[in-house]
């Protein structure tokens, strides 16, 4: 019964599942509670299905594209960068 | 000014360089292509130490100056964009009128609402399912919109970290020196912002 409760302590729960997704996708977990928390994903399909949604997440922002330059800004880019390589050439 | 950048395994690794051998040898469009890359980074980079948009529009304008002056001195020790991230966050931090802000490490604000678990951690309102939603084009843009806007409200130093951390793609150890920050802090920060924009996107598909 003690060794059963101690183990139980031990266990993951989803509260403290969700708050590893991040150690976990940087490797950043110790081997054992490394195990500890797939074991519980193993047997938890809202987890899973929480760690999915983070990866989702990730790949969401990831697609975040740069604005393009206004053509006014492109311009006053592409003066800076001439200044520069003229003050280069005389240097 | 010295920091410590991360050393690249090799210059092959980064994927500017040939860019910057462009920038090097005259090549303004090169010089565009960078700016264009990395410019809306280093905005919201600006706008976390600075009092208003001008004075980040500012800052990055000084940033590409600093950059071009300093381009005979950089070695390739860093990645281009690690060591052009790091000007800006010495820029900012110098223009900034307010001090460093604190972290918000001691923010102890859950990933997760903690009125849908149980009083044994165990879901009683789990996530929906939708990330199979995201294979259709037109959901996805549409949420990529929302994901940029959340991105925005997101408090600063999560944002930061978040943006370069998911957008550009650097690694752990090259936001901490970017920003000084230690990688428990960063962690921290990382898992902060990017359980926001879970639950923002869970909100968002439950809606539609």
């Amino acid at each position: 019964m003690m060794a059963l409760l101690h183990r139980r302590s031990r266990e993951v729960v989803c509260q403290q599942a969700v708050e590893l997704v991040t150690d976990y996708l940087d490797g950043a977990l110790s081997r054992p509670a490394r195990r500890r928390l797939e074991r519980h994903l193993r047997g938890c399909p809202h987890c899973t299905e929480y760690f999915a949604q983070v990866r989702a997440t990730i790949a969401m922002t990831g697609r975040i594209t740069p604005d393009d330059l206004s053509p006014q800004m492109r311009d006053e880019f592409v003066d800076l960068y001439l200044r520069w390589r003229e003050g280069e050439g005389s240097a | 000014m010295t920091v410590r950048l991360p050393a690249l395994k090799s210059h092959r690794d980064d994927p500017d360089g040939p860019l910057l051998q462009r920038v090097r040898a005259g090549d303004e469009q090169a010089f565009i292509t960078l700016v264009h890359r990395y410019r809306p980074t280093m905005l919201r980079l600006a706008e976390g130490y600075v009092p208003n948009q001008a004075v980040a529009e500012e800052v990055v304008q000084e940033t590409w100056m600093g950059f071009l002056r300093g381009l005979h001195r950089f070695e390739g020790r860093s990645s281009v964009r690690t060591w052009l991230f790091s000007i800006l966050v010495n820029r900012a931090r110098s223009a900034g009128a307010r001090e460093r802000r604190t972290l918000a490490i001691g923010d102890l604000e859950p990933a997760v609402d903690g009125a849908r678990f149980d009083t044994g951690g165990h879901w009683t309102v789990p996530p929906q399912p939708w990330t199979d939603l995201v294979d259709d084009r037109l959901t996805a843009e549409r949420m990529a919109g929302h994901v940029r806007a959340a991105l925005g409200d997101l408090p600063g130093r999560q944002r930061e970290v978040v943006t370069l951390r998911d957008i550009e793609g650097l690694s752990s150890q090259e936001v901490c020196s970017v920003l000084e920050i230690t990688e428990a802090n960063q962690r921290v920060l990382l898992h902060r912002g990017r359980s926001r924009l879970r639950q923002l996107l869970e909100s968002e598909f439950g809606r539609a």
